[in-house]
């Protein structure tokens, strides 16, 4: 129905790479303000991009889920992890240093594996469903490595809202997903965040830091 | 016919559901006894008139429907099946099952044998061989809640699992064109994925068919299990892993598949026999004993059908027939006297209170019906002729001699070592026969308990008598009975090839060797008329006592009714000169001689342990393995968190990369 130069097409397909985009910055920035602040940024784009997808698609539910990201993702959360890094010491405001450029050029491969698989997976499916579905992938497969190579607990919940991101760009892609399915999945993210947030400021209070590795020594297993 | 059988299944499925309940500890046999009946009677109907077509059930797997066919060769095992399935049923009727799980998990072993045999598409007989599995292992497990039984059970789990994975793979390799056995057949498998298919099937049929180097379990799970259900196991449930055998080789790879496909079915179908006929020489339970002479059975069907496919691949056409005849027969004359000792082997349990040789004996003045019966299929597994043995072994033979028709060097070295083998098998197990009639009914009794043995009666002694009625009828009527495999042959092998029958005769070509069981029952009969006719004529008129040498065996002195135990041999005593000259082929043993001190009373003592080399080669070493992934598993607890999530990205990218890949091949 849409291919380049469409405007449908080029709009979703810009909105999309932008939140890709962004999704690298967070994986190579280590202050952690700034991290939260692109979250922001994404979160926003997302809100765009499902504005957009619902006047593609003339599916009014799809601003509902917009609206949601936009205060949920966009100013709620951000504003919440936010005030929890502002009360870090400011050592701790910084990931150590190392092993960034190693996670770019991963979160590269990844972003080819990803068009590897959805490309030659959804032969029958519109162009903008296709671009639409890699990039999702894409941004899920960066928010997970996130997760992997930082060493925060701010960071990780960045990673995984970032996933969260990355399922919501997915589902607002594809016409005539329910609403009931980004409602819900929204909602679990939220409590997920809730708990997340509650977790990191407990664990900065018991032991002075955000590093989950400092638990490991307090599994009880007697290592 | 298939509405028949169908309904036969859910009779079955109502069965258990009684047993389950514990209702009907008499009707839930009797009517299994009712449907192998009826299992027979179709699967005779289907032989003589033709197969049923392939039909599909309203229910299955979520792509598709379950596909059901009776063909020539599923209605030959089915009667297998039966042969074993109404004496085993009437005896378990006799006996009655000891607990709620039994009663429910027999109809259900009996119906998932069923399923598989009906099966015509690669999930149903895959669901119906797992089935068979668990039914039969709930059978072994139910009466041994701990103890010796108990680890015999989770050896044979252990083994039922490995062969369902290896079937699994086998089936998902040969179903590559569509799960249906008729898609199966139109696309057969070529190259390295049909080298792995034979791999893969081999192994995990072998493995629940006893084949060396699996067939650790087979000695020990039969005997732990309930009478009936051993007789079951040992005389049907191999021969469906056989069946699946002979489905997968001969009918869905297709008949292009090259004759080397036979080599390692010959390998360890002789090797197979003759260590389980070593086995049965030294083993001191007496239904461990009928379990190794199993081995020895299905290593001979094994060999027979590697011979069939070595032939097929070197275009001798009525060869292949010899030997899958000689397969064919001897699955079912094997079913008909395995089930027939298997029950003479729990009466005199039942009866005697001892599966223990040392505490047996002499039973034949107690128990005249048992031993007669037991004498019959001892015979048969003897393969003396004109027992029922004696005609499919002749033909395994034949087709072993003959095997110097095929050209290349290699196969007539091997088939000649395999018929050395075979023989020595033969001659192994004939002897292990002798043994186990000699120890149990003959003699004198060496405990109280068997001097008061009672004959079995009712019920008890219909299962034998059926039992013992196949078994008669088939050395008679062996080459009818073949008739009936036409279709099996000719469908397996091409028009040209037939069952080596004439009339009531076995016969090898026009000229080739013939075996009449009619001429030979008559002419032994008539021997055994004259030389009793001469003895009471010519002999003298009152039968006359007195002293002979008689190997030490003296009459009881009075202070010792039951005789002096010492002058007849024990069970390991009569093993002992078999063990010692071949018994370290199968067997790693111990001895250790324990003289008595100077001056004292008490005997010296031998003392031997025994093993099976299999225990110490393949057992074993796999249980160190375990234990070490076991250590190796165990230190993915310690992992910190980056390291857990690390692991599902890496999984889950792996994945990703696997089904990149499998788009752009």
């Amino acid at each position: 129905m849409t291919g380049p130069g469409d405007i449908a097409y080029d709009v979703a397909h810009l909105l999309g790479g932008a939140m890709l985009l962004v999704g690298f910055v967070m994986l190579g920035q280590r202050r952690i303000g700034a991290l939260i602040a692109a979250l922001a940024a994404q979160g926003v784009l997302l809100a765009l991009a499902a504005f957009w997808q619902g006047h593609v698609q003339a599916a009014p539910q799809l601003y509902l889920t917009g609206l949601i990201a936009l205060l949920a993702k966009g100013i709620a959360i951000p504003l919440v992890l936010h005030r929890l890094a502002g009360e870090l010491p400011p050592p701790l405001r910084t990931e150590a240093p190392g092993r960034m450029g190693a996670g770019l050029v991963l979160g590269v491969g990844l972003v080819g594996l990803a068009m590897l698989v959805v490309v030659p997976a959804t032969t029958g499916a519109g162009a903008l469903a296709r671009v639409d579905l890699s990039m999702a992938l894409s941004i899920l497969l960066l928010g997970a490595l996130m997760m992997v190579t930082r060493r925060s607990a701010l960071a990780h919940v960045a990673g995984l809202l970032t996933i969260e991101n990355g399922l919501i760009l997915a589902a607002v892609g594809v016409a005539g997903m329910p609403l009931v399915v980004e409602l819900s999945a929204g909602g679990l993210v939220l409590v997920v965040a809730l708990i997340a947030g509650v977790f990191a400021r407990q664990m900065r209070e018991r032991f002075a830091s955000l590093d989950p590795g400092v638990l490991d020594r307090h599994r009880g297993e007697g290592r | 016919m298939l509405t028949l059988l169908g309904l036969g299944l859910l009779a079955l499925a109502v069965l258990a559901g009684l047993g389950a309940a514990g209702l009907g500890r008499r009707l839930v046999p009797l009517g299994a006894a009712a449907v192998a009946a009826v299992l027979g009677a179709v699967a005779m109907a289907t032989l003589a008139l033709g197969p049923v077509e392939e039909a599909a059930l309203a229910l299955g797997p979520p792509w598709g429907p379950a596909l059901v066919a009776l063909d020539a060769l599923s209605a030959w095992f089915l009667l297998v099946l039966a042969v074993v399935a109404l004496p085993a049923a009437l005896f378990a009727a006799a006996t009655g099952p000891s607990s709620r799980a039994e009663a429910a998990a027999f109809p259900l072993f009996l119906a998932a044998m069923v399923l598989v045999l009906l099966a015509a598409d690669a999930f149903t007989l895959l669901l119906g061989f797992e089935a068979m599995s668990l039914a039969s292992w709930a059978l072994v497990a139910a009466r041994h809640p701990s103890g010796r039984g108990r680890r015999a059970a989770r050896l044979y789990f252990g083994f039922a699992a490995f062969s369902g994975l290896c079937l699994i793979a086998g089936f998902a390799l040969l179903s590559a064109p569509g799960m249906g056995f008729s898609e199966m057949r139109a696309a057969p498998p070529e190259g390295w994925r049909g080298t792995l298919a034979l791999v893969l099937i081999l192994l995990g049929a072998g493995s629940k068919a006893g084949l060396l180097p699996f067939h650790l379990w087979l000695p020990l799970a039969h005997p732990a299990a309930a009478t009936p259900v051993s007789a079951l196991m040992s005389g049907a449930m191999v021969k469906i892993a056989l069946y699946v055998l002979v489905r997968a080789l001969f009918d869905l790879a297709g008949a292009a598949q090259p004759g080397w496909w036979g080599a390692p079915l010959v390998v360890l179908g002789a090797a197979t026999a003759l260590w389980g006929a070593i086995r049965a020489n030294v083993e001191t339970d007496i239904k461990a004993i009928l379990a190794c002479s199993t081995l020895e059975n299905v290593g001979l069907i094994t060999l027979a059908l590697g011979l069939a496919l070595v032939f097929r691949g070197a275009d001798l056409a009525p060869l292949a027939a010899l030997a899958l005849s000689a397969a064919l027969l001897h699955a079912l004359v094997h079913a008909g006297f395995k089930g027939l000792l298997f029950l003479v082997a729990g009466a005199v349990a039942e009866q005697a209170g001892s599966r223990d040789p040392d505490r047996l004996g002499g039973l034949i003045h107690r128990m005249p019906w048992v031993a007669g019966l037991a004498m019959l299929g001892a015979a048969s597994a003897a393969a003396l002729p004109p027992f029922s043995g004696f005609a499919s072994e002749w033909l395994v033979l034949q087709a072993l001699i003959q095997s110097w028709r095929v050209a290349e060097l290699p196969v007539q070295l091997l088939s000649a070592a395999a018929l050395v083998t075979a023989g020595m098998a033969l001659a192994l197990a004939a002897a292990a026969m002798l043994r186990f009639v000699g120890l149990v009914f003959l003699g004198r009794p060496r405990t109280p308990r068997a001097a008061g043995a009672l004959d079995v009666t009712g019920l008890m002694r219909a299962a034998l008598v059926v039992a013992g009625a196949v078994c008669a009828a088939l050395a008679l009527l062996a080459a009818p009975a073949l008739g009936l495999a036409g279709g099996i042959v000719t469908g397996l092998l091409g028009e040209g090839a037939a069952p080596p029958i004439a009339g009531l005769d076995l016969m090898l070509g026009e000229a080739g060797a013939r075996y009449a069981p009619w001429a030979v029952t008559a002419l032994l009969a008539g021997l055994a008329l004259a030389l009793w006719y001469g003895l009471h004529r010519k002999g003298a008129p009152e039968p006359r006592r007195s002293p002979a040498w008689d190997c030490g065996f003296l009459p009881p002195p009075p202070d010792l009714p039951f005789g002096d135990p010492l002058t007849q041999p024990s069970a390991a005593g009569a093993a002992q000169p078999i063990r010692r000259a071949l018994g370290g082929l199968a067997l790693a043993q111990r001895e250790a001689h324990h003289p008595a001190a100077p001056g004292s009373a008490t005997p010296a003592r031998l003392r031997v342990e025994a093993r099976d080399h299999g225990f110490v080669a393949l057992l074993w070493p796999l249980g160190r393995l375990r234990r070490l992934a076991g250590h190796q598993a165990e230190r993915l607890r310690g992992l910190p968190l980056s390291a857990y999530l690390a692991l599902a990205l890496g999984t889950l990218v792996l994945l990703l990369a696997l089904l990149a890949w499998g788009a752009v091949a």
